[in-house]
């Protein structure tokens, strides 16, 4: 792992402000994206973590711009990435971006490739796109990546279809698409989350190598705190939408401040402890269109709530430096407020 | 392949006489005889008529009727159309050319425009274009052959008098002459247009709606993570997963490329296999007829297994060895 206090003197790779999200449902518009900010500095590992529903994937995608048409909007905030504001560009533009300087793999190895199209033919599509390279070029450079994501007999490989190939060998050669163009920053959406358990711990291997060889950022979206402990640097917590807690990955693991992190690190199944149930959280993540509007959104699951996170809404203020909390427990001016209002 | 083509073709035997049993009991019970028409039977002496059906073999055992033309039919005899007096293999091969010629230049029309507008459809879905594209197929899909054909004589060869209304070519020109050709595409352009314009409704709606499907799946996002542009993604990405499903009316198409349009080449009056089986089962051309049918059957079993054979080629998940 890099030095953390390195990486803080960077000017960052991608700078995300006040990222608002929505999606029309009904004819209403519900944010899948609450304000959320943060920076990626250069050659940084950033976790991502929460559970289904909570705005992880939304988010990557608003970064990418993939989000669906007509259905899914960015409705605030902005995306810098080296100090381009993407937003600003046009599909034009933004497909020369894609793919070569921000990458992205997904959670479902076994649909994101093409079922009819060689994966030879799937990989250097990426090589074409971005760059001016003859096909026997390109041919060799994607026998190459197979080769350094760790697929043996890349040269049967090149010409093999997707169903041929197992779910972990999918995923492989998903992480060889995204890095053929050498991007700066890898977006990797719960990359290990349909994979079993042993090619997980590979995969997660291989993106670390990868992430020290080829020098680029990760945004590490997962559900597995794990995961997390052993390969960021930064982590950030989401709940419905929005930030709730962001610090260095130590820290974290250390002293965990918001209840909704300190339940997900309980619900990590330990070794050294005998346990007869696995502790879980309680409840789902609200829908969309049930998401209280007033308030902290974890309220009805929180164990520590109070009368007054039900109609104070929490802000993201740091606790200490460094450590973002969104929790009314470690705000003191709403106290303050109320005692005035007494 | 060779080996699951060998097989296909092997299964369809059983098939085929099962197929032409039917055939031949279907024949039998239409009510008349082949004299219909041709013998009159107030002014012939009954005996006569006897005379005549015992040397036809009419009135022989069921089952020794069918042996004999199962027979005949195995080894490519296909008896004589008893209304032209020739056999039925060189009628056939006869009106043979100006169905084919019909039947590709109609399946051209259909291709061209059900893949320019099921294409345009999917990609902009939910527009005004693509009602109005919806809205001109589910009128041709409900407007009958003959009522399109009946119009368009009328307006096209009678008030413009741009195309001919019957016949298959000019018969003043000579066979093989330049004019001769131009002549023939005159004469298969209307019932040509009729026919491809009515069927290109189910080929639109079918590759519209699957490009919509298929713009939805992950493997589309993943070509866009790669910086694909839109139109590669659509024309080549999604279009080669959209096609898929329209090779099962590629199989139905070989059958009418040859069966023929029968409502249109009567329209038309085009000396076609769909016209030829009409006046069979009108003059009760019993050879005719039941060749044609046993045809239409065969194709039927071959157009599906040359589709089956399409998938394969198509979709690599699918690839028979």
């Amino acid at each position: 792992m890099n030095n953390f206090t390195d990486l803080q003197s960077q000017p960052p790779l991608l700078e995300v402000n006040n990222l608002e999200t929505a999606f029309e449902i009904d004819g209403e518009w519900h944010n899948a994206v609450d304000n959320v900010s943060f920076q990626v500095k250069p050659k940084q590992v950033i976790g991502v973590v929460g559970e289904s529903g909570c705005g992880k994937s939304v988010m990557s995608l608003s970064i990418m711009k993939l989000l669906p048409k007509g259905i899914g909007k960015i409705r605030n905030g902005d995306i810098k990435f080296n100090g381009i504001n993407l937003e600003k560009l046009n599909d034009k533009e933004m497909n020369k971006v894609r793919g070569k300087d921000i990458a992205m793999i997904f959670q479902e190895p076994m649909t994101s490739l093409n079922p009819v199209f060689t994966i030879g033919f799937q990989l250097s599509e990426s090589l074409h796109n971005h760059f001016n390279i003859s096909k026997k070029d390109a041919r060799k450079k994607v026998i190459h990546l197979l080769d350094k994501v760790g697929i043996s007999r890349p040269e049967k490989v090149v010409d093999e279809y997707p169903h041929q190939l197992s779910g972990g060998m999918r995923q492989r050669v998903m992480i060889a698409m995204a890095i053929a163009c050498e991007p700066k920053l890898l977006i990797a959406d719960e990359p290990t989350t349909a994979l079993d358990v042993t090619v997980q711990a590979q995969i997660l291997e291989l993106l670390q190598e990868l992430q020290t060889t080829n020098d680029m950022s990760i945004i590490l979206i997962t559900h597995d705190l794990g995961v997390v402990a052993e390969s960021c640097h930064e982590v950030i917590v989401m709940y419905a939408g929005e930030v709730v807690e962001q610090t260095d990955v130590v820290t974290l693991f250390e002293s965990p401040k918001h209840p909704y992190t300190q339940l997900l690190m309980q619900s990590i199944p330990r070794m050294d402890q005998e346990e007869e149930v696995l502790a879980s959280i309680e409840g789902i993540v609200p829908s969309l269109k049930n998401m209280p509007r007033q308030g902290c959104k974890f309220v009805d699951r929180c164990p520590k709530a109070m009368d007054e996170c039900r109609s104070i809404t929490p802000q993201l203020r740091e606790s200490s430096p460094g450590h973002g909390v969104k929790c009314l427990l470690y705000e003191t001016s709403w106290e303050q407020e109320g005692m005035k209002a007494k | 392949m060779l080996k699951y083509t060998l097989r296909r073709i092997l299964g369809m035997i059983p098939m085929l006489l099962l197929i032409s049993i039917v055939v031949f009991s279907l024949a039998l019970s239409m009510p008349g005889d082949p004299f219909g028409g041709e013998i009159d039977p107030n002014n012939t002496d009954p005996q006569y008529i006897e005379e005549m059906r015992e040397k036809a073999g009419l009135n022989d055992p069921v089952h020794v009727q069918y042996g004999r033309w199962i027979s005949n039919f195995m080894q490519g005899d296909f008896g004589e159309s008893t209304r032209y007096k020739m056999p039925v293999a060189e009628l056939i091969g006869e009106r043979m050319p100006n169905t084919l010629f019909l039947g590709i230049t109609s399946l051209v029309i259909t291709y061209i425009l059900a893949f320019v507008m099921g294409m345009y459809a999917g990609r902009k879905p939910y527009t005004t274009a693509d009602n109005l594209i919806g809205g001109v197929n589910y009128l041709g899909l409900a407007v009958p052959s003959y009522i399109a054909g009946v119009f368009a004589i009328y307006f096209f060869s009678f008030k413009l008098g741009w195309f001919p209304f019957s016949g298959s070519v000019d018969i003043t020109l000579q066979n093989g002459s330049f004019e001769y050709y131009l002549s023939r595409l005159h004469h298969v352009f209307l019932p040509a247009i009729v026919l491809g314009a009515l069927g290109t409704a189910s080929y639109t709606q079918f590759l519209r709606n699957d490009i919509i499907e298929s713009s939805r799946k992950d493997y589309v996002r993943t070509a866009r993570a790669k910086g694909t542009p839109e139109t590669k993604i659509y024309n080549k990405h999604i279009l080669r997963n959209s096609i898929i499903p329209l090779i099962t009316f590629l199989g139905f198409d070989i059958v009418t490329l040859i069966s023929g349009a029968i409502i249109t080449e009567a329209i038309f009056t085009y000396p076609g296999i769909g016209q030829l089986f009409l006046d069979s089962i009108n003059n009760r051309d019993y050879p005719v007829m039941m060749t044609l049918t046993m045809m239409f059957s065969f194709l039927v079993l071959f157009g599906n297994m040359i589709a089956d054979l399409l998938y394969g080629i198509v979709d690599p998940r699918i690839r028979v060895d």
